[in-house]
């Protein structure tokens, strides 16, 4: 199955998903079974399998944004969390150049924090120095459109404000990889031009982003290569219009 | 790690990719660590200041719990010896609360470092260590406030500052070294087994009332001198006993300088190198 993975030599990778496969172990609840005319629920705590993804392989190269598309629970966001490594592979492995930065719908980075302090803190933690943070804060309130909600703590912002912060925070630093998952979608159209400009901006100085979304606007707007993911198989991988088109084709 | 793609393995890292989920080497780590250290910096300044501006009477409670502490403690225990209280019993009190709170604090807070930030760990990359070293830092100096007040109470008390007293510096270095390795053990095991966050301030309180802090092992423990020599060999009590030595000029065992010195360091790099050897699980 390996075998199928082959890493163009003219090119520089960036990260190569090879014959990943995925498994979670989750505690199902006791189901509810018939014993004798009574419906009971059965106590018994079992463990079940889920083979999130079933042998994925691709090669990431520099200067790629590349969107992933597929249904809900494809297997798209797993795939996302095995690349930054925050799920290990039950076998197969990704290799990555850097350690990539995610980009999650998930709450604030810190929630009690203010806005200001969350751009400081994340910065800082991306390793940039103060000066360079202090020199950039100013662009990225401008860009966030977050003027009167900078000094509040990041719990109180909205949904899409929180995304559009972490979105700018996480983009500070000029980065190998970036991948984010769903972040944008919260976000209203104005932001959602910005950002795309942005994701573009990364991919041309030789970074690699994925962006897992729904909208196919974004992603034909934006991507330069598509892959679509379906019961955590490959389905395709190639030129956005052709891969949105089969996708598009096969759910409707 | 399978035989199969071992020539992809070979290629990646012909091609300079890293296996994700891979840690860096040791000293490596450390590098980045240092890098970041900012980042500690800000992090722990950032949190100390925003406790001082949600409460009214704000950076006073520095020093304010401790103190109330102490005299509630202090009180209790002092009443419940009767007899048996150590001589100079408040200052001992003060001193032993004062310090073991710097411990509790590592220990407590250090334990939740990375659970607690989650988000955190699962958005940027960066490494973890800092997390459970910031709050430490936080920790300590939330703690200099009121080793200040003790310029001021141990007078009242009658022990008057003196050269000695620059002892206390060593103390401070090699209890930070300690509860460092505490908070970076503590940190991972809560990874793994969240039950740690009921566990632990049980276990903290457990230690406040068996550590010495609020009784003289010596007397107390009179009749048993096995459970005495135990306590040479209890690094919180040797922590605590060090402090009153160069506060208050109690005699010490010298050789507590020795063992405490050596339990900081091997708590210190243990922790370190038990944290980093679970890194790429933080966030999972």
């Amino acid at each position: 199955m390996a075998a199928e993975l082959h890493i163009d030599p003219d090119r520089n990778p960036v990260v190569i998903v090879d014959d990943l496969h995925v498994k979670y172990r989750v505690h199902s609840s006791g189901r509810l079974a018939r014993v004798g005319r009574k419906l009971v629920k059965r106590n018994t705590v079992k463990t079940r399998t889920v083979h999130a993804l079933k042998g994925v392989s691709f090669v990431a190269y520099e200067n790629e944004s590349i969107g992933v598309i597929g249904s809900n629970g494809s297997g798209k966001s797993t795939l996302m969390r095995a690349i930054t490594g925050l799920l290990s592979p039950a076998s197969g492995a990704v290799y990555a150049r850097s350690r990539p930065n995610m980009l999650g719908v998930r709450a604030a980075l810190l929630p009690t924090m203010s806005g200001e302090r969350n751009i400081v803190l994340g910065g800082l933690a991306l390793g940039l120095t103060r000066p360079e943070v202090e020199a950039r804060t100013e662009e990225i309130i401008d860009f966030t459109d977050l003027k009167d909600f900078i000094d509040l703590p990041m719990n109180t912002y909205s949904s899409g404000m929180s995304a559009r912060l972490k979105f700018a925070i996480a983009t500070l630093k000029q980065h190998d990889i970036l991948i984010v998952d769903e972040a944008l979608n919260v976000g209203d159209r104005r932001f959602r031009k910005k950002s795309e400009e942005r994701i573009r901006a990364i991919k041309d100085a030789a970074g690699t982003v994925f962006l897992v979304s729904h909208s196919m606007q974004t992603i034909l707007d934006t991507c330069t290569r598509v892959i679509w993911i379906e019961k955590g198989k490959l389905m395709m991988d190639g030129d956005p219009q052709e891969v949105v088109n089969a996708y598009t084709g096969s759910v409707s | 790690m399978s035989s199969e793609d071992s020539s992809i393995a070979a290629q990646a890292k012909a091609l300079g990719l890293h296996r994700v989920g891979g840690r860096p080497p040791f000293f490596r780590y450390l590098a980045q660590t240092w890098a970041r250290r900012e980042f500690i910096w800000n992090m722990a300044k950032f949190r100390l200041v925003s406790t001082f501006t949600e409460n009214r009477l704000g950076m006073a409670w520095l020093v304010l719990q401790p103190v109330f502490n102490a005299i509630v403690y202090g009180l209790i225990f002092g009443v419940l010896q009767g007899d048996a209280r150590p001589p100079d019993y408040p200052a001992r009190v003060v001193i032993g609360v004062f310090f073991f709170q710097f411990f509790r604090g590592c220990f407590n807070r250090g334990a939740r470092s990375i659970i607690n930030q989650r988000n955190l760990v699962q958005s940027l990359a960066f490494p973890r260590v800092t997390l459970p070293v910031a709050i430490v830092l936080e920790e300590l100096l939330s703690a200099l406030p009121s080793w200040g007040m003790l310029v001021v109470i141990l007078p009242v008390m009658g022990h008057w500052p003196s050269v000695e007293w620059l002892l206390i510096v060593p103390v401070i270095i090699l209890s930070t070294l300690f509860n460092a390795g505490v908070a970076l053990i503590a940190a991972r095991i809560t990874v793994h087994l969240q039950d740690m966050t009921e566990i632990i301030p049980l276990v903290t309180r457990i230690l406040f009332f068996t550590s010495g802090v609020l009784f003289d092992v010596g007397r107390i423990f009179d009749r048993w001198p096995w459970i005495v020599t135990i306590y040479d060999f209890h690094p919180i009590y040797q922590m605590v006993q060090l402090a009153r030595s160069a506060l208050m000029g109690i005699e010490v065992d010298p050789l507590y300088w020795l063992y405490f010195s050596g339990f900081a360091l091997v708590f210190f790099i243990v922790g370190l190198r038990f944290f980093w050897s679970a890194e790429e699980r933080y966030g999972r």
